[in-house]
């Protein structure tokens, strides 16, 4: 049994941020990360705000402009199976369909998904960590096999969304609300690396947000995939994983954006690839250099430098995918 | 053979059957829900209405019911322990086992991850609304045809899987089969026959 809270469902943003001003107040979108954490006691709350009555914020739309605005309590199943995100962001739909189980994808949501707390087992169970507020990370020379080979500092955990390395390799926006009015944010930039804010995952401020998720128009010749590395082959989190979004003239890559997952505290986005791939013709030369670029920099912990071959096999194989459209 | 028949006939006399019996526990959960409302230490503590029991309306099995709940009572709590529908399992309580698996508006969905305040207004369908009369529905027909199962404490969960898919698409492949009840784990390792049996609830469905 969970422990006790009050509970109030609003029906408009305004009200569901006045309710989420007050002390310990959560936000229940699926519920599906927030119930987990309550009944671990990850985190306490007071009260818990639910924002689905707010329907304004479950639909997928196309613009005047071409661009597609997602909202936020739209399901990972819609996301995976939406026509249109299927056929012009073929990356997010895969890495939409690779979340979790059928029945997580049904009732989570693709806010939520980039919203949700650290998996670290260190985080989820009774240690007080640095994240939490204490003193230590106790991944850092503990079991440290799922933790990052970058980012990391004085916290080790790898981002778990599937969407968001895609979304920001699609250079998506994400509309955010709160108490100081709209804001928007790209989603490169929405998760806080550790060494600037160690006990926070997002930009979001207190009683903010997120109610969309903007995706520009894709151009002629745009290509991308979406690839999860598992220890086993359903419902798990990335070992390794990888969003390319690479735009095509020929067999030339004019531009795009490389973004890894399981690999960091945050999407990552390989500028090491980028540099290799965008200007070159994706031969066989160019993606064994771009997958040697990819891990050059790794700092592996003690134990997941398995991760280094494990990011270069991957990004091999997923160039040479690409490549062949 | 003959203990057994005497033993059919003892039930019969005394009109005491495992599923009258469940039913009437059912009904007895419900009433000492209400009355522990009136103890509940929620109003003592002085506790603003949210934390009060609310009422919410739920079709579940196609019975329309009133129920009052606490905030914090997952779906899961008050179909097993206030409704006595123990078709839905207990496993982990944290979204990874699937022995818990109902169907939300016909979608499959974990009981243990959803509260009971957020389904309101939700047509719930638990294993026992599968049941046509005392006959097997056809996913349950499937698997004990193709013997799905060992300890079988998955097996409910299982089955609303396979439910919730056939009532999406009725002509599933063995991929589209093995990946909607990839979020059920079965501990025995069932799944070979699991997957058979899904294939076989749709054929009956059909048929």
């Amino acid at each position: 049994m969970m422990p006790n809270f009050s509970y109030i469902r609003p029906e408009s943003l305004q009200e569901a941020i006045t309710h989420l001003g007050s002390a310990d107040a959560r936000l229940h979108a699926g519920g599906t990360d927030l119930l987990p954490c309550l009944r671990d006691q990850v985190f306490d709350a007071k009260k818990v705000v639910s924002i689905n009555g707010i329907n304004d914020l479950r639909s997928i739309q196309e613009t005047e402009d071409g661009s597609l605005r997602i909202g936020a309590l739209t399901t990972i199943t819609e996301v995976a199976e939406n026509p249109l995100i299927r056929e012009r962001y073929a990356a997010l739909a895969q890495a939409a369909a690779e979340v979790a189980s059928p029945q997580l994808r049904h009732q989570g949501t693709i806010g939520g998904n980039l919203c949700q707390k650290p998996r670290c087992w260190y985080y989820r169970g009774e240690f007080h960590c640095l994240r939490k507020g204490g003193k230590i990370c106790y991944a850092k020379g503990g079991e440290n096999q799922f933790h990052c080979i970058f980012g990391g500092k004085g916290c080790y955990i790898v981002h778990p969304s599937d969407t968001a390395p895609p979304l920001a390799a699609f250079a998506a926006k994400i509309n955010i609300v709160g108490p100081k009015g709209k804001r928007t944010v790209e989603a490169a930039v929405f998760h806080v690396e550790p060494s600037k804010d160690v006990t926070r995952e997002t930009v979001l401020e207190p009683a903010e947000i997120v109610t969309e998720i903007l995706l520009p128009r894709p151009l002629q010749g745009l290509r991308s995939s979406y690839r999860k590395v598992r220890a086993r082959q359903a419902w798990d989190f990335a070992l390794a994983g990888v969003a390319l979004v690479l735009q095509f003239q020929g067999n030339k890559v004019t531009k795009g954006r490389v973004v890894l997952c399981g690999a960091a505290p945050v999407p990552w986005r390989s500028y090491e690839v980028e540099k290799v791939v965008i200007g070159s013709a994706l031969d066989d030369a160019t993606i064994s250099r771009a997958a040697a670029a990819a891990v050059k920099n790794a700092k592996p912990l003690e134990k997941n430098d398995y991760k280094i071959p494990l990011f270069q096999g991957m990004l091999e194989e997923e160039l040479q995918k690409i490549k062949n459209g | 053979m003959e203990k057994k028949e005497k033993h059919k006939g003892c039930q019969c006399d005394c009109g005491f059957t495992r599923r009258g019996f469940l039913s009437s526990m059912g009904a007895g959960a419900v009433a000492l829900a209400a009355s522990g409302k009136i103890v509940t230490p929620a109003a003592a503590a002085g506790v603003k209405a949210p934390m009060d029991s609310l009422s919410i309306q739920l079709m579940i099995n196609g019975r329309s019911q009133r129920l009052l709940v606490e905030p914090r009572w997952s779906l899961l709590y008050v179909l097993r322990e206030h409704l006595g529908l123990t078709g839905v399992k207990i496993g982990c309580e944290r979204g990874e086992c699937g022995a818990c698996t109902v169907l939300i508006n016909d979608i499959p969905r974990y009981g243990c991850l959803t509260l009971a305040v957020e389904a309101e207004g939700s047509k719930i369908t638990t294993l026992e609304g599968l049941m046509q009369g005392e006959d097997l529905g056809p996913v349950q027909q499937a698997f004990v045809e193709k013997d799905a199962f060992q300890c079988g404490y998955c097996t409910p969960g299982q089955i609303m899987a396979v439910e919730g898919l056939l009532r999406a698409k009725p002509r599933p492949s063995v991929a589209e089969i093995q990946r909607e009840v990839s979020g059920n784990l079965c501990r025995c390792g069932a799944y070979v026959n699991i997957f058979k049996a899904a294939d076989r609830a749709a054929e009956l469905k059909r048929s």
